[in-house]
């Protein structure tokens, strides 16, 4: 099926093109970060986990929120899903890639990654999070494509597979859980150390993941001629309200827990993050500004999408809420998230930290990678719907 | 066969291109490297065949016995205790690495084991 | 209906499948992760709380400790200088200049920031101008240990937590999960800043984490760390056994009140500092 990648007209070639440039600043760079050392990002003693794990731990939600069309469309029988799960699979496949180039990117001795294979530690939620990351990632492929096989031969998919699809259910719940556990398991963050964590996760992701794909679809709708269908995109939106309402509601518990028990270590990253916390005289505040257009592009995001006018009216409008939501999680989960819980340090010491040029163009590239595998695995599944339907 | 003028070609430089280590190194063979052996000792930790096939093993060995499990015990040769160790055991002997160590592992092209990353050889 | 029923019980039946695949996870990690003795650990057997780093011993097993004397550091201002300058040449740690790339194993800081959790409004004097060493606790609950994804740092048998830096992959997990920042990354190639070499003990290289040893080679031969050493005789620094009732450090520890960073986080710190 990989033929219906090599054709495509202009703007699909012109698009990866624009990608493979992003890519290629991205490979110069990471060469440069692997020759030199780490030390060319602003990761620090204090702040030792940058844009890499924070983009990570983001892109696991991303991946994990496929689940929100296979779940219902496989479990609870909702036909209209149909057309559209496959786009979860596959937003899935290209997010845990970017995941695990993530990690790569993040390592300071990458060559020995094996050693998490070789030396496995049960006790390490790192441990635990590469198979889950793995089996996701190997699940989604081979459901996606031999659903998608199927599809094309105009037959029903083997029984054998629906093992596997129920299989990735509780697997998407599971790399999210992992990756969170990776966090409120740590004694001293406080910020971190919640088990409010695990589900604040899960509903970041099952609004970020679906918003993603809404977006996706409606720009499939312009350029590719394919078209989702009103109910299934109607049936998202409701999914994504619900689960982005439910993430602030959760942040807002965690507001109250800090500053109603009055626990310096418990207010401490909140105060960061969105007032500015202040030692010896001095202000720290670099994430301030990211934290309230988070909180301002959830309401954004909520009205446009809550508004029937603004929801079901127009495509555009529907698009800027679901990119609102989408960008307001990634401010706070991919960014707000693993910078602030370095805040402070266990010594009562404040570092800020300020990605470098050299690390912002390694981000930016493997979100490319992303999206490139992105758009070929879209047109190998569209091109075969349009084969079915002609 | 269909396109055989682009098949054919195109099969002739994948092979070309995944032989580039014969094409590129040909003719710069070398003869076996002499190495310096110690004078006054007789015999190394272990035989000259196995020592010579094994001796990475041996160290890595060496090294979780010492590093992860913290054995330090010693060993007897001819009478003589030697620790597990690198720097205190081999480079006592071997005292010059750019005699002993580095022309086999220039001959084989494993140039530079990371052992001396961290690791010192004894400066003359 | 028949459709409905049917996935009804594939979903059923691939729940169980998971329900009984994860307790058996479960099972596995708490087995691992030591859950299953948790009051105990390597050391002294405890009975929660209230007998924190307890009077129990284990015979047998080591568990080495360290007192460090806050009235010494006040008495001799210079010590804290050199027990640090000991420890940095002795074990070849870099002496980076860029604060972000730092490495450090033991160094001087303020109370409030090493007892951030006792620390008040009214302090004494003493206190306030107060620098005091740190260095990595070897908690015998290390939090480290347990996040560490390729076991390449580790509780050894005399209860040193110990790196090794051949298997470090470098994902800096550790330092997230040190709650008392006692952790460095080697960000930057750090052969450089070594100004005085000390050929007998190996250096570190780009990309791994270190801290502290206990300079476990030298009490592996009965040798003291070279931070306690550098102290001569003034009893600044001891170190000992805890899990011997007739070493000179439990004999401190039953003669003085002593204090631990950061108790309440059940890591169970084998330093201890008499204010």
């Amino acid at each position: 099926m990989f033929e219906k990648a090599l054709k495509g007209n202009n703007y699909y070639w012109m698009w990866l093109a624009f990608l493979g440039f992003f890519i290629a600043v991205a490979v110069v760079a990471y060469l440069r970060q692997y020759f030199v050392g780490l030390t060319i990002t602003g990761m620090s003693r204090d702040v030792s986990w940058g844009l890499y794990i924070s983009q990570f731990t983001f892109l696991v939600g991303v991946a994990a929120g496929g689940v929100m069309l296979v779940l219902p469309y496989y479990i609870h029988n909702f036909k209209a899903f149909g057309r559209i799960t496959i786009l979860g699979e596959f937003l899935a496949i290209s997010a845990l890639i970017m995941c695990l180039m993530f990690i790569m990117a993040d390592l300071g001795q990458p060559l020995r990654g094996l050693n998490v294979v070789l030396f496995p530690s049960p006790g390490s939620m790192l441990f635990w999070d590469m198979i889950v990351l793995w089996g996701y990632l190997i699940l989604n492929i081979l459901c996606g494509w031999v659903v998608l096989t199927s599809e094309r031969n105009q037959i029903a998919p083997p029984k054998w597979i629906y093992f596997f699809i129920y299989l990735s259910i509780p697997f998407a719940f599971s790399i999210h859980t992992v990756t969170a556990m990776l966090y409120c398991g740590l004694p001293g963050r406080h910020f971190w150390l919640t088990a409010i964590t695990v589900p604040r996760f899960l509903a970041s992701a099952f609004a970020a993941g679906p918003a993603l794909i809404v977006i996706m679809a409606l720009i499939l709708k312009r350029v590719a001629n394919f078209d989702a269908g009103k109910e299934a995109i109607d049936k998202i939106v409701t999914i994504i309200i619900y689960a982005a309402i439910a993430n602030v509601f959760f942040l807002a518990m965690e507001f109250f827990v800090g500053f109603y028990s009055n626990i310096p270590g418990h207010m401490h990253t909140i105060e960061y993050l969105f007032f500015g916390l202040e030692h010896h005289g001095n202000v720290y505040n670099n994430l301030v500004p990211f934290m309230w257009a988070f909180i301002a592009l959830f309401f954004v995001g909520l009205a446009l999408l809550s508004n029937p006018g603004t929801r079901r009216g127009n495509d555009l409008w529907l698009g800027l809420g679901c990119a609102s939501i989408f960008t307001a999680f990634w401010l706070d989960k991919g960014l707000g998230f693993v910078l602030g819980g370095f805040v402070p340090s266990p010594l009562e010491e404040i570092t800020e930290y300020y990605p470098t040029l050299n690390e912002i163009f390694i981000t930016i590239g493997i979100w490319a990678t992303g999206f490139f595998i992105l758009t070929i695995l879209y047109k190998i599944a569209i091109g075969v719907e349009h084969e079915v339907e002609a | 066969m269909y396109d055989s003028g682009k098949i054919i070609p195109g099969l002739l430089i994948f092979v070309l291109f995944v032989t580039i280590p014969i094409w590129y190194n040909r003719g710069t063979a070398q003869a076996v490297p002499e190495i310096v052996l110690p004078k006054d000792v007789e015999s190394c930790v272990l035989p000259l065949a196995a020592i010579r096939s094994d001796h990475m093993k041996l160290l890595m060995t060496w090294r979780d016995d010492v590093l992860r499990d913290g054995d330090r015990s010693t060993f007897e040769i001819e009478g003589k205790q030697y620790q597990k160790s690198l720097t205190l055991t081999c480079l006592q002997c071997h005292a010059n690495k750019e005699q002993f160590c580095d022309p086999c592992h220039t001959y084989v092209a494993v140039r530079q084991p990371n052992c001396w990353d961290c690791h010192f050889a004894p400066v003359e | 209906m028949d459709i409905k029923r049917r996935n009804f019980l594939k979903v059923a039946g691939i729940t169980t499948l998971a329900g009984l695949g994860g307790t058996a996870v479960v099972g596995r990690l708490v087995a691992s992760s030591g859950l299953a003795q948790a009051a105990g650990g390597q050391g002294a057997a405890q009975a929660g709380q209230a007998n924190l780093n307890g009077n129990q011993t284990n015979p047998g097993v080591k568990r080495y400790g360290m007192i460090i004397n806050l009235k010494s550091f006040r008495d001799d201002p210079t010590l804290g200088e050199k027990i640090v300058e000991a420890c940095h040449s002795y074990n070849n740690v870099p002496d980076v200049p860029n604060p972000k790339d730092e490495i450090k194993w033991i160094w001087m800081t303020r109370y409030e920031n090493a007892f951030h959790e006792n620390y008040h409004l009214y302090r004494d004097e003493a206190t306030e101008k107060q620098e005091l060493p740190v260095l990595c606790n070897h908690c015998d609950k290390p939090p480290c240990v347990r996040v560490c994804p390729t076991k390449a740092t580790f509780r050894n048998r005399d209860g040193v937590v110990v790196m090794d830096y051949h298997r470090c992959i470098g994902c800096r997990f550790c330092m997230a999960a040190c709650p008392y920042g006692m952790r460095s990354f080697n960000y930057i190639e750090p052969a450089p800043y070594i100004s005085n070499l000390n050929q007998n003990k190996p250096r570190r290289m780009r990309g791994v984490v270190e801290k502290c040893n206990f300079c476990v080679g030298r009490i592996e031969v009965g040798q003291l760390p070279a931070c306690v050493e550098a102290c001569g005789e003034s009893k600044a620094l001891v170190f000992g056994d805890l899990n011997d009732p007739d070493s000179e450090i439990r004999k401190l520890l039953r003669e003085n009140h002593t204090i631990l960073r950061n108790p309440s986080l059940g890591t169970l710190p084998s330093v201890f500092y008499i204010v």
